[in-house]
């Protein structure tokens, strides 16, 4: 599959993906989109990439190891949720903060919190998989 | 009732897994001193329980607790009474000796500070379990003493026989704590209560109840497990693979009494009937016996010792079960003299071994002049065990007499096997006792001596104590088996024994005893030849019955797993199919539930469908005309792709775009992954099946795309519900601040169950990892390392 139009494209194709991948999950709240399917988008866009220009490219670029990530998302998600308890609300209550910057007002919460916890966890999980298949160890 | 304050008393029970938690720090930095240190917490225990003494020798009670689950009436709540009380003053008291007697036996070794660690958790669970008042507060310690003394037993890892014995204590002790469970719930059930303070005055609807004799076998299950009666009594000796001092503690003071404790418990709700009063002593003196015998054939000084804690074990159930005052009497007194007397001689024997590098009692000798203050405390321990003035073992078995002796058949029988039980044991004591110390001095035992303070202060302190309440005997009384005998009996006792014993049969009794005991003791090399013989002519016990049943479970897992789980991925496939189409179809056949089938070609009218609506429906067509057609499996991935992407468009068309988004991505990725795995395989070109089989799976495949189609049809049919729809549209924006009404499902609403989500996939991903993972080289590792190959073979 390294054809020399694929190999080409490919590093433009990944990173635009995954620059789609974080614009779909912060318009996730509003708009189509979220943690969940931003997070297969990323995994797709590494998975290409991997099948382009092989697979420790891949890992060289993620710097990390794709289940690393995932566990840094699910504790993400996991302090978002906790995060409401020290504020006195049930588990799992999203809380809002609005922070001046730019010249405009920007939305957080823990609820982007949590969902960029998806977003890493989905991503994680499977490029971890993707990578592993495409690394043939054994043969 | 006198009630506490709470958060001290839930402070103390907290304590020791508090210390558990800082003692491998604590020990890194003190090295073995840190036992003086962390001896400190048993220490402040016992001392908040001697505070008590005064109310409960009144015969007042102590309770407190916590609300723990409302909504279900269950607390976290204690309650100390005589009984309990002179259980958390033993755990704790003796709990200070083996603190020190730890650091003192294990110094040095690497993991003193976990083995710390553990023993203050087990201190924790039983201290726990003899305070509980809730069902299932003392289930849970109940349970949490079996793992503590799981990791216990296997302290020393490293050894088969260690392992084997811890697992062998667990699955014995943790099975019967699930009779016990089952138990405590009937009792709950029937009675209405869940508190056990609230059981004992609620007077006796448990003997009356048609279910009595489910209870008491449960909870006999459990008791009998966890005091090792005959026949369970093997994991007993088998938990002498822990270092001594767990030996020591587990039997002088804690675990293995925890079932003698329950049925003290709940003998005033339980007994006074004649299934308690048949099954008890019957259960008790054959452990007795069996106990002793098997005591006599050891040669280990450990081994001997764990053996009579068998027979004391049964003992004490024996007199339990026969329920008279003065049998409780006698055999509260044997428990506390056991417990003093016991843990000291385990301790010397761990002092011997320690010092002499041997525990057969066929290598050791001359020890006396060596080691001067052991062999004291040894010799004052066995006087106590053989029932010999001065010392607490005497009070306890006149009282025992005392408490036993009638003229009827019954009586007449349990008194002549407490004569046996009683002179074997004065045997064995003495064994332990003399022959270390007395006779010829090995010459590879010159090295031994005296062993530094922190190993031979315990044997002292519980020899002393052995003494001490026997000279004071009004005070001992006073304060522990007076009330202690009184929670047991349900009603007032009064216990009166002292150094001046019963004058009259007990004391006859007592003398015969002796005598037995000195007549075997002098032949006691020639009894252990003969109950070798005996026991290799009988050639099985429960022990060995333990590994036939643990491989036998094995070996039925196997051979259901051989019909269950063949290994053959088609076979799977096609069980599953079948399976979920007759769960589709039948109900819908049975009751009458078929849809109503759309009238072709009028209903729904295909001339309205837009042109291209019509096109994405003839591109999944292609797909799958393009999968049956597929010469390789890596075409047929991407046909099946072609598929799945025209059911994304679909969506998308009716107004779905989150979730036709998401089927995209996730139709690309599969197609992506199962091409790699695909890679992986050998690519068959072409299908290799018979025709036949062909023509079955083809059948199953329209069969479920049939009842499928049947299913959506239906589920279209029903009137649609919108409350959730309602709901979600007014609160998604003015709740949680989002319009995309999915999104805000999933992240906010039912946040919990995303997150839950989310952790699944993740160790969905671990284990795919770790299953691609296994390389041949593993996998021909694992095959060659399976015990059970040869036996399935």
């Amino acid at each position: 599959m390294r054809t020399l139009i694929f190999r080409t494209v490919a590093p433009y194709l990944s990173s635009l993906m995954v620059l789609f991948s974080i614009f779909v999950l912060l318009r996730g709240h509003n708009e189509p989109g979220g943690g969940f399917i931003g997070g297969l988008i990323a995994a797709s866009a590494f998975a290409i990439y991997g099948v382009a220009c092989g697979v420790s490219p891949v890992r060289r670029a993620l710097h990390y190891h794709p289940m690393g990530i995932s566990g840094a998302g699910l504790l993400m998600a996991s302090i978002a949720g906790l995060v409401s308890i020290f504020a006195g609300v049930p588990f799992m209550t999203g809380l809002w903060f609005y922070v001046p910057a730019f010249g405009t007002e920007l939305k957080l919460s823990t609820v982007l919190l949590f969902d960029i916890g998806v977003y890493l966890v989905v991503v994680g999980s499977i490029t971890s998989i993707a990578l592993a298949l495409e690394e043939r160890t054994e043969d | 009732m006198v009630s506490d304050t709470p958060s001290t008393t839930l402070f103390v029970l907290l304590l020791p897994f508090i210390a558990a938690l800082i003692a491998p720090a604590l020990t890194r930095r003190l090295g073995h001193n840190a036992a003086w240190v962390l001896a400190l917490v048993p220490v402040t225990i016992f001392w908040h329980f001697a505070t008590f003494l005064p109310e409960i020798s009144r015969g007042e009670v102590v309770t407190g607790g916590f609300q723990w689950i409302p909504a279900f009436q269950v607390n976290f709540s204690w309650f100390i009474d005589g009984l309990s009380l002179t259980f958390a003053l033993l755990i704790s008291g003796i709990g200070v000796l083996i603190v020190l007697y730890s650091g003192g036996y294990l110094k040095g070794h690497a993991h003193l500070g976990r083995f710390f660690s553990f023993i203050l958790m087990f201190m924790g669970s039983m201290l726990g379990l003899v305070a509980s008042d809730s069902f299932l507060m003392f289930f849970v310690f109940w349970e949490l003493t079996s793992i503590t003394s799981f990791l216990l037993i296997g302290f020393d890892h490293k050894r088969e026989a260690s392992r084997r014995a811890a697992l062998q204590a667990l699955v014995v002790t943790g099975g019967g704590g699930l009779f016990l469970l089952a138990g405590l719930l009937m009792i709950w059930n029937i009675t209405g209560i869940s508190e056990l303070s609230l059981l004992l005055l609620s007077g006796s609807p448990l003997a009356d109840s048609p279910f009595y004799i489910a209870v008491f076998v449960l909870v006999l299950g459990g008791a009998f497990t966890k005091s090792a009666q005959f026949p369970l009594h093997f994991w007993l000796p088998n938990a002498m693979e822990a270092p001594t001092p767990v030996s020591a503690y587990l039997h002088s003071a804690t675990m293995v009494k925890a079932g003698v404790y329950l049925l003290m418990r709940l003998n005033p709700v339980l007994g006074d009937t004649v299934a308690w009063e048949t099954v008890l002593p019957i259960f008790g003196g054959t452990t007795l016996i069996v106990g002793t015998l098997l005591a006599i054939r050891q040669t280990d000084l450990k081994l001997m010792l764990a053996y009579t804690t068998v027979s004391s074990l049964g003992l004490l159930v024996m007199l339990t079960g026969f329920g008279t005052e003065k049998a409780i009497a006698a055999a509260v007194l044997y428990l506390v003299a056991h417990s003093m007397f016991k843990g000291a001689l385990f301790m010397v024997a761990g002092c011997i071994d320690h010092e002499a590098g041997t525990r057969d009692v066929t290598k050791l000798g001359g020890l006396m002049a060596a080691m001067p203050i052991t062999f004291a405390a040894a010799l004052a321990s066995a006087v106590s065990m053989a029932g010999l003035p001065p010392f607490f073992g005497f009070l306890a078995k006149e009282e025992i007499y005392y408490g036993l002796w009638g003229v009827d058949a019954w009586p007449l029988l349990l008194t002549l096997v407490a004569i046996v039980g009683n002179g074997l044991m004065f045997v064995i004591g003495f064994a332990v006792a003399l022959k270390p110390f007395f006779g010829q001095k090995k010459p590879e035992l010159s090295h031994a001596h005296e062993g530094p303070v922190l190993l031979w202060l315990g044997p002292a302190v519980l020899a002393l104590a052995s003494l001490f309440t026997a000279l004071f005997s009004g005070v001992s009384h006073e304060f522990i088996s007076i009330p202690m005998a009184s929670a047991v009996q349900g009603e007032p006792v009064s216990v009166y024994i002292s150094l001046i014993p019963h004058i009259g049969m007990p004391l006859l009794l007592s003398g015969v005893t002796v005598a037995f005991g000195i007549v075997a003791y002098l032949n006691v090399d020639r009894l252990r030849a003969v109950m070798a013989r005996l026991l290799v002519a009988i050639g099985w016990g429960p022990d060995r019955g333990f590994d036939q049943f643990i491989r036998g479970l094995v070996l039925a897992s196997f051979s259901i797993t051989k019909v269950a789980q063949p290994g053959r991925m088609e076979i799977y496939m096609r069980v599953t199919f079948i399976l979920v189409i007759i769960a589709i179809l039948a109900p819908m056949i049975f009751f009458g539930e078929l849809p109503a089938l759309p009238t072709w070609p009028s209903d729904p009218p295909f001339y309205e469908l837009a042109v291209y609506e019509l096109a994405i429906m003839a591109i999944a067509a292609v797909g799958l005309v393009a999968v049956i057609y597929a010469n390789n499996r890596l075409t047929a991935i991407v046909s099946l792709g072609i598929q799945g992407f025209a059911v994304a468009l679909l969506f998308m068309l009716f107004g779905a775009p989150d979730l036709s988004f998401t089927q995209f991505m996730v139709e690309t990725l599969s197609v992506v992954i199962l091409a790699l795995a695909m890679t992986r395989l050998k690519l068959t070109p072409a299908d290799h099946r018979p025709v036949g089989r062909r023509y079955l799976d083809m059948t199953i495949a329209c069969f479920g795309a049939g009842a499928f189609m049947l299913m959506l049809l239906k589920v279209t049919q029903q009137p649609f519900d919108l409350t959730l729809s309602e709901f979600f549209t007014t609160y998604s924006l003015s709740v949680a601040y989002g319009a995309n009404i999915v999104n805000v499902i999933l992240v906010d609403f039912r946040g919990t169950d995303t997150w839950g989500e989310i952790g699944v996939v993740m160790v969905a991903g671990l284990a795919i990892l770790s299953l691609i993972r296994i390389n041949k080289r593993r996998a021909a590792y694992i095959a060659a390392n399976d015990p059970y190959q040869e036996e399935r073979e």
